[in-house]
């Protein structure tokens, strides 16, 4: 701050050790202190209110919480557990993720290195309009257009990469309400963040990295591939980062398009599984009091691993420090 | 440049966002079907409505719980509303499990719900209901009807064993035998079955595994539980969501409230329940299904067991039914809104109230049960 403005007065004089300080920067610090503190407040109490609610209710469940496939608070006694849940959302975040990042880093690059202006702008509005369309209408979207669609593609790979497993389809027939056709559309709905953060970062990369690649005789692509990709390697991985979280969390267009059942199934064709977000959506309301505590256990679990996601993407990025903005 | 750009683009956002608007609209206007039969029933029975004998009371109580009963309560509290000015019944269709959490808290005057206090909340009401606890009275019946979706064969029917394999993935095709020895007319197609259940947790999987456990314990080993528990088959979020998948998917099965079969005009099961004839999922059969239903609460509670009805034989008797109640607290009743939750509550469980039940896929109570339902009302202090 204090390189980048100009001194409205004159520079201290040498030797003085402390800097002018006036009420307008004690607010301002004082209130951005406020801030941080305010950001560790909130995820405190979200955890210690998780924490108290998902400890009783733990404590009373008659099966492993873990292990356990089924989720029936209400039965007595109870028996929950997350091992579905977590697996399903797990899987479709990763099915996200794999389809969801080239292609955004593919849109973004597009948009920056090789679209002519206007239709570079053009789809940068669209894919703007892509985030601003509620999960409930890509859940719509998803049920209603989407599973019909896939019918075919869900038939191809069975009938070409069944053997692998993961693309066996117990029932032909069964409608493609399954974890791969989640995580398609959760691949549709993360697009725009990760495209628009990675199209930002992109373009931050310093003019002299790609005109010097380019005056040594460099094509686009080499330019792409040895100045632009590594300088914006970390904030893609950001930028998937808040995609994955928001995959992770999708409540309303899993459960409108997933048909959730207790059941692990390697099969990512099958109708089966559930995440947390959509097991809480589909449990809440019929769940007694015990009932949603349970769910807060489950919601605990989910806020763990987005925990120890985005601590490993902080690990990543300080790990390729060297190529980041603030040190070129 | 770049300011113009950020109002193009806000005008765009602000363009998506109507047009999805408009889309949800439609999307909910086209969903609800129900709406129609509602006000051709309230519309039929507003000149017997304000003709009959509501005593009226004044003020403004809240309720919530069941969805099930929803159209019926619509129904009822427009009735009441236009009879006595003065008069505010706001009933929020929530689900059964909110509707009990907030009767316990205080801030409901009655909740509905489609299932009985557990003891728990029993115990949990005696806090709200100073020297008294909650109690259930039996309000809105109906029955569960099993919809399919078979082209070229009407008029299916099944029984429970048959219901509970299908339902449990034992039996996966449609010329199976034991469908074909029900129906040995019929010309059953070679289809795979197709069945949907519910996927979030509901009152209506909670009384048809009932049914399941009572009326075929040998095909049906699971205790019956709100959330589904059978192998197999397509789970759906809502009753309109079964409703819609069975209307789209050939050789599908689920089930949903009448309702739901009627507004989507899709067939339903007739059940063979060993009287002479299969009987068919209607107001009037489903009500002779309830009049075999014991009470089994003790004391002003009127909770009921079905087990009777699904296991009957009487004839044009509908076995699977689920009943709703009102939940209140026998005493204890907080004093400004008890006046206008007897009025009210006295409104519905008169003939009067139970007569327009079954223009909206719903079945009155039989009389033996309304009466001790009216009587219970009457001592609500």
């Amino acid at each position: 701050m204090t390189t980048t403005a100009p001194p409205p007065t004159a520079p201290p004089p040498p030797g003085r050790a402390k800097t002018v300080s006036r009420p307008g920067d004690r607010i301002f610090a004082g209130l951005s202190r406020g801030s941080g503190i305010f950001v560790l407040v909130i995820m405190g109490a979200i955890a210690l209110f998780l924490t108290v609610r998902a400890v009783s209710a733990i404590s009373k469940d008659h099966a492993n919480f873990f292990t356990t496939f089924e989720w029936n608070a209400a039965l007595t006694p109870p028996k929950f557990g997350i091992a579905v849940l977590a697996y399903g959302t797990v899987v479709s975040a990763v099915i996200a993720m794999v389809i969801a990042v080239p292609i955004a880093v593919g849109i973004a690059l597009f948009i920056t290195h090789y679209a002519p202006r206007r239709l570079g702008d053009v789809i940068a509005y669209v894919i703007d309009l892509l985030a601003a369309v509620p999960s409930i209408i890509y859940g719509l979207w998803g049920a209603l257009f989407l599973v019909p669609h896939l019918r075919g593609l869900n038939l191809w790979l069975d009938h070409y990469l069944g053997w692998t497993v993961v693309f066996h389809k117990a029932d032909p027939n069964s409608t493609p309400r399954s974890l791969f056709t989640v995580g398609i559309l959760l691949a549709i709905m993360i697009l725009p963040i990760i495209t628009n953060v990675s199209r930002e970062v992109i373009r931050q990369v310093p003019k002299m990295h790609e005109e010097a690649a380019l005056a040594l005789g460099a094509t686009r692509w080499e330019v792409i591939r040895m100045s632009v990709l590594p300088f914006a390697r970390s904030g893609i991985i950001s930028a998937s980062m808040l995609g994955l979280g928001r995959a992770l969390g999708e409540t309303m267009a899993v459960a409108t398009v997933l048909s959730a059942s207790p059941t692990l199934s390697a099969h990512l064709l099958d109708p089966a599984g559930g995440t947390f977000s959509q097991n809480i959506v589909a449990k809440f309301g019929e769940a007694t009091q015990y009932g949603r505590d349970a769910l807060i256990a489950s919601g605990l679990v989910l806020f763990v691993i987005t925990l120890l996601v985005n601590g490993a993407a902080r690990l990543i990025i300080a790990r390729r420090k060297e190529y980041s903005g603030a040190n070129a | 440049m770049k300011l113009q750009r950020k109002s193009g683009m806000r005008a765009l956002t602000v363009g998506a966002a109507a047009i999805t608007g408009a889309l949800v609209l439609t999307a909910c206007g086209s969903d609800n079907n129900d709406s129609g039969s509602d006000s051709s029933t309230s519309s039929s029975s507003s000149t017997s409505a304000a003709a009959s004998s509501i005593s009226c009371a004044k003020g403004q109580i809240l309720s919530s719980g069941s969805t099930a009963q929803q159209n019926a309560m619509e129904a009822w509290v427009k009735n009441y509303q236009q009879a006595c000015s003065g008069a505010t019944i706001n009933y929020k269709p929530s689900s059964s499990g909110q509707g009990v959490i907030d009767f316990n808290q205080g801030t409901d005057a009655f909740a509905g719900s489609d299932s009985p206090l557990a003891p728990d909340e029993i115990t949990s009401s005696q806090k709200v209901c100073t020297s008294g606890e909650g109690i259930d009275l039996p309000m809105v019946g109906g029955p569960i009807a099993i919809g399919y979706n078979l082209p070229g064969v009407s008029n299916l029917v099944l029984d429970a064993p048959t219901l509970a394999k299908i339902f449990n993935s034992k039996i996966t095709t449609w010329n199976d035998p034991a469908i074909k020895k029900l129906n040995p007319s019929a010309n059953l197609p070679s289809t795979k079955i197709q069945s949907f259940h519910r996927q979030d947790d509901s009152g209506t999987t909670d009384n048809l595994t009932k049914y399941l456990g009572g009326a075929a314990k040998a095909d049906w080993p699971y205790p019956h539980a709100k959330a589904w528990a059978g192998k197999g088959g397509q789970a759906v979020a809502q009753s309109s969501g079964v409703a819609s998948q069975v209307k789209q998917t050939e050789g599908a099965i689920g089930y949903f409230e009448l309702s739901y079969a009627t507004a989507d005009q899709i067939p339903t099961v007739k059940i063979a329940t060993g009287a002479s004839q299969p009987v068919e999922a209607t107001s009037a059969n489903a009500s002779a299904g309830i009049a075999q239903a014991k009470v089994v609460g003790t004391g002003s509670d009127l909770a009921l067991d079905l087990s009777a009805a699904y296991t009957t034989k009487a004839d044009n008797a509908y076995p699977i039914v689920l009943v709703t109640y009102e939940i209140a607290c026998d005493k204890g009743n907080k004093s400004d809104t008890l006046p206008l939750t007897k009025s009210f509550l006295n409104y519905i469980a008169s003939a009067d109230g139970q007569g327009q039940l079954a223009g909206a896929g719903y079945a009155p109570l039989p009389d033996a049960i309304a009466t001790k339902v009216r009587s219970a009302i009457s001592a609500l202090s």
